[in-house]
């Protein structure tokens, strides 16, 4: 379906929401080379297509950009591999993925930043781009040479779940990272306070005696850090919020001017703790599930710009990870393939706009990221997503393409999925379904 | 939600008994009815009834316990079982070999029913979940979430003693957060009809929004123990001291130990409860433990029914029902 020559493909017929473009009208696109060349009603002159996309009913947007996914590789390949979920991803109308450093070994070295992007590109997929460790081998102590991994392509700073040993070290890390002008990616939780919760801490961790991980976990962690913000002067970007109350810390602090920004995962936006029902493994997650009341939080930080992303925080694991007594399985939820279809569902809610939406998946987590990605501007790659919004279909492990089929949402209905990718100008993903019907 | 049901077989009979939550009043009621029916036979020369012949009892303890697993063994010795005693140290599942590796393995030798103690909240409805269609399995404490056959005996001595579940006041005294007794008492208490049902312990041994699961949370034993009719005491764990939830066994007893004055608050005909073992001096006085209103030995001799009459009746499910998949 794909060739491996640059081409001349022409989008025709859909409606274009190209939110940093402020387009959202029918629109035809035209690419060639690995660019897109125009967004436009007329073909530019001289433009022959080698080939067309009727996109008629579909959505054509640019593709999104996923600022955490766990790919896995180097050092779970029992999980997932490079090559396994970039093809997930493809599928998912994902082109740009960001890598967190806590692989095996972890991102702290120029090599391992190189090794994934070789990878990535050898696959063919999508973009993959790599957060460097805040500290050597993520131990909290020790800075890691932030200037080579800059160098070697990191977008940002991490230390991922593993806490700083101190908040001294927390403040120098973020000097640091700030020096090279790199932004910290920061999971705000008092490890102390989490106590090896596995559940949020209220009537369900009540209820199935699991222990829990108090809201103050996450809150007392951002008013931290952003007393220490306001103190440095540096930037911050909050990953994955959970909840209600964090939301409006970092709301009030962006008010006040402090430069600082969150992103949620879209499973946070729609499952509560009450989906854990009896023990199902496959809702324990980090954060975790918290209340409806926080869920709506969310909900309301992503309208008002508070949350500017929403990310898969795609984790895949292998059958093995999830069976067990739930304390003793492995946290995440394998989520590539649900990040638009469940995100679509904000705005057949009425939730959110659109093209607020697709901003929140593509140009957003982008600029956030400081890569060119997430437009449609003429010029840039042609990274594009086309969906049919009106296509219902099920999650199912026969359909699922992610090595991780860790989901508590399979055998969920859906409507809108992706029917083509082209990733750098090449249609990587075209959905099969002429041959379903 | 399937789940819910995974306890009992499309008929609504009892496949499994993982947690009181849940299962109706009607069901509870017949537990209670078949252990006091099993309760002459302790007392008869032979004390065998040939109900699970020819079946095989795996008692899987992951944890220690001597007092749960001898009345388990001899529950199933009673109804002419054969049964198995299996103690997994918990380093044995650190060497590799998961719980469900265990479970197979145990599977392959064709065994009936596991009664099973797990140091992880949920294991027993893990095992019952990934377990073969005809087994049953019976939880014998799972964490800090459940221990149902223990809250039946505690129902089933409550009820020896008290008559009617629809007038009592019933306090529950110390650890709640980490007791399965208790959230397993709670539920059944709520269950039998009991309107009042208060927890009584230090807000570090109250689980958050310990309300919901319908109780009335008190700080202060003596407003707590104001008018009870039972009163059930829970073992304190060393460990919640060096967990900085409590300062001291000492304060401990001085605040939340059961004495003769405190005893005094309580209805005359007060019944003192529990689950053992006692820390003397620390829980409540050796006096009260060893005095009128103390039932806690009857509480131990009561074990033995509720464990026939929950293994005869699990025992009796629909084999080609209630299966998940």
């Amino acid at each position: 379906m794909s060739s491996n020559h640059l081409q001349r493909i022409h989008i025709r017929g859909g409606t274009v929401v190209d939110p940093a473009n402020n387009i959202k009208e029918q629109r035809d696109v035209f690419v060639s080379d690995g660019k897109i060349i125009a967004v436009s009603n007329e073909a530019p002159k001289d433009f022959n297509a080698d080939s067309v996309i009727d996109a008629t009913g579909h959505i054509v947007c640019p593709g999104l950009v996923d600022m955490c996914a766990r790919l896995r590789e180097p050092g779970q390949e029992s999980k997932a591999t490079i090559a396994s979920e970039t093809a997930a991803a493809a599928a998912a109308g994902i082109t740009s993925i960001c890598c967190p450093p806590d692989t095996n070994p972890v991102i702290d070295t120029p090599a391992v930043a190189t090794l994934i992007q070789d990878k990535a590109k050898d696959s063919g997929k999508a973009y993959v781009y790599t957060l460097g460790a805040l500290t050597q081998e993520l131990d909290g102590e020790r800075l890691s040479e932030m200037g080579s991994l800059k160098a070697a392509g990191c977008v940002g700073v991490s230390n991922a779940y593993s806490p700083f040993k101190n908040t001294l070290i927390l403040r120098h890390a973020m000097e640091y990272a700030a020096s090279h002008d790199l932004v910290v990616h920061l999971h705000a939780e008092d490890t102390h306070l989490r106590n090896n919760g596995c559940v949020h801490e209220g009537q369900i961790s009540t209820r199935l005696g699991l222990a829990g991980n108090p809201s103050a976990a996450e809150t007392v962690a951002v008013s931290q850090i952003l007393a220490l913000i306001e103190q440095i002067g540096v930037k911050a970007h909050f990953c994955r919020l959970s909840t209600a109350r964090a939301v409006q810390m970092i709301a009030r602090a962006q008010y006040t001017g402090l430069q600082v920004t969150a992103d949620v995962s879209a499973h946070q936006l729609h499952l509560t703790d009450m989906d854990v029902g009896y023990f199902n493994s496959n809702c324990h997650v980090s954060p975790p599930l918290r209340s409806l009341r926080d869920r709506e939080g969310l909900r309301a930080g992503l309208n008002k710009g508070t949350i500017s992303a929403i990310c898969s925080d795609h984790q895949p694991h292998e059958a093995d990870a999830k069976l067990a007594p739930f304390a003793l399985t492995e946290p995440g939820i394998s989520t590539l393939e649900t990040l638009l279809p469940l995100s679509l569902r904000l705005v057949n809610e009425g939730t959110i706009e659109l093209s607020a939406l697709i901003a929140s998946l593509t140009h957003k987590p982008a600029q956030l990221l400081g890569i060119e990605a997430g437009t449609l501007t003429p010029g840039a790659q042609a990274d594009i997503c086309i969906y049919d919004p009106e296509r219902e279909w099920q999650l199912d492990s026969d359909t699922l393409r992610s090595q991780g089929h860790n989901t508590p949402m399979m055998h969920w209905q859906f409507t809108g999925q992706v029917t083509h990718t082209l990733f750098r100008g090449q249609l990587i993903f075209q959905l099969d379904y002429l041959n379903e019907q | 939600m399937k789940q819910q049901h995974l306890q009992l077989d499309n008929n609504k009979r009892l496949r499994h008994f993982l947690t009181t939550e849940g299962l109706k009043r009607d069901l509870l009621v017949e537990i209670l009815d078949t252990a006091e029916s099993f309760t002459s036979i302790t007392h008869q020369q032979v004390k065998k009834v040939p109900l699970l012949r020819g079946k095989t009892v795996v008692n899987l303890f992951f944890e220690a316990s001597t007092r749960t697993r001898t009345t388990f063994e001899l529950a199933a010795k009673r109804l002419s079982a054969d049964v198995l005693n299996i103690n997994v140290p918990a380093s044995a599942t650190n060497k590799g070999e998961t719980l469900l590796d265990t479970l197979r393995n145990l599977e392959a030798m064709h065994c009936d029913m596991f009664v099973v103690r797990h140091q992880n909240s949920g294991a027993a409805h893990f095992i019952a979940q990934h377990c073969a269609p005809h087994v049953s399995v019976l939880n014998a404490g799972d964490g800090s979430h459940a221990h149902p056959t223990q809250a039946m005996i505690d129902m089933f001595t409550i009820r020896r003693h008290k008559q009617e579940f629809h007038t009592l006041s019933v306090a529950i005294v110390g650890d709640i957060l980490h007791s399965r007794v208790a959230r397993s008492q709670i539920h059944a208490l709520s269950t039998l009809g009991v309107p009042d049902i208060r927890v009584i312990a230090p807000r570090t041994l109250i689980p958050a929004e310990a309300s919901s699961l319908g109780v009335h949370v008190y700080h202060d034993l003596d407003q707590g123990l104001d008018g009870v009719d039972v009163i059930i005491m829970l073992r304190l764990q060393r460990e919640r001291m060096s967990s900085a939830l409590l300062p001291s066994e000492h304060e401990y007893f001085k605040l939340y130990g059961l004495t003769k004055e405190k005893l005094a608050l309580a209805k005359p005909d007060v019944i003192v409860m529990h689950p053992g073992p006692i820390n003397r001096g620390v829980e409540m006085d050796s006096s009260v433990a060893d005095g009128e209103h103390s039932v806690i030995l009857q509480q131990v001799s009561h074990g033995i029914s509720i464990r026939m009459a929950v293994m005869s009746m699990t025992m009796q499910h629909d084999l080609h029902s209630g299966q998940d998949t």
